[in-house]
């Protein structure tokens, strides 16, 4: 069963290759942009996590 | 004042009024990557089938609500809207009643927001797939 941070890895995985494809026209730069999407997405989510946290505590 | 193509544009786009884009278009909304795969570039068109297949199998498997069309509500409409980006995988889940009628937990709304996000992303690549085919994007 996934979890919610396993949902949103995968989540992020495939919003990256789309967007890497799709916004990007050489398979290098496709790459680069794709982990830099993925990078974003997953410490976006880490950092507005931590947030929640401090704000809770 | 209109800026040029540029040349590698000008290059590959087709020399007579060619029904290739729309095709294109039509068949990457409808079954995803296949656009792609259409021009060649079956890497792509699979790793872009993968993608949001798998997002559209996440879905359903987490319980994922399917919009219908017409209930009165504006975010069910836009839900709907963005379902309807996924193409057949739309049509299937709607022909066997697959998803759900609504979320009743949260991991079902992430599910929700996979598959609309699913068709959205669809969207994307059946519009890139069509900017490859007239010669708008370059390779």
């Amino acid at each position: 069963m996934l979890t919610h941070f396993s949902a949103m890895l995968l989540f992020a995985l495939f919003m990256s290759v789309v967007f890497g494809i799709t916004q990007r026209s050489q398979p290098r730069m496709m790459l680069r942009f794709g982990l830099f999407c993925f990078g974003l997405s997953v410490g976006g989510v880490i950092v507005a996590s931590w947030l929640m946290w401090a704000i809770k505590h | 004042m209109a800026t040029p193509a540029p040349s590698h544009a000008r290059a590959a786009a087709p020399t007579a009024k060619s029904s290739l884009p729309a095709l294109v278009l039509l068949l990457g909304w409808l079954v995803p990557g296949a656009g792609h795969l259409i021009l060649g570039k079956w890497l792509r068109g699979l790793l872009l089938f993968i993608s949001i297949f798998g997002m559209y199998l996440i879905g359903l498997a987490l319980a994922g609500k399917i919009y219908l069309p017409n209930t009165g509500d504006v975010l069910d409409m836009l839900g709907f809207v963005g379902q309807l980006g996924m193409g057949l995988l739309y049509g299937l889940a709607r022909i066997f009643s697959l998803g759900a009628t609504s979320s009743v937990n949260t991991l079902a709304d992430y599910g929700t927001k996979f598959l609309v996000c699913a068709g959205l992303l669809n969207l994307i690549a059946a519009v890139d797939a069509h900017s490859l085919a007239n010669g708008r994007k370059p390779s």
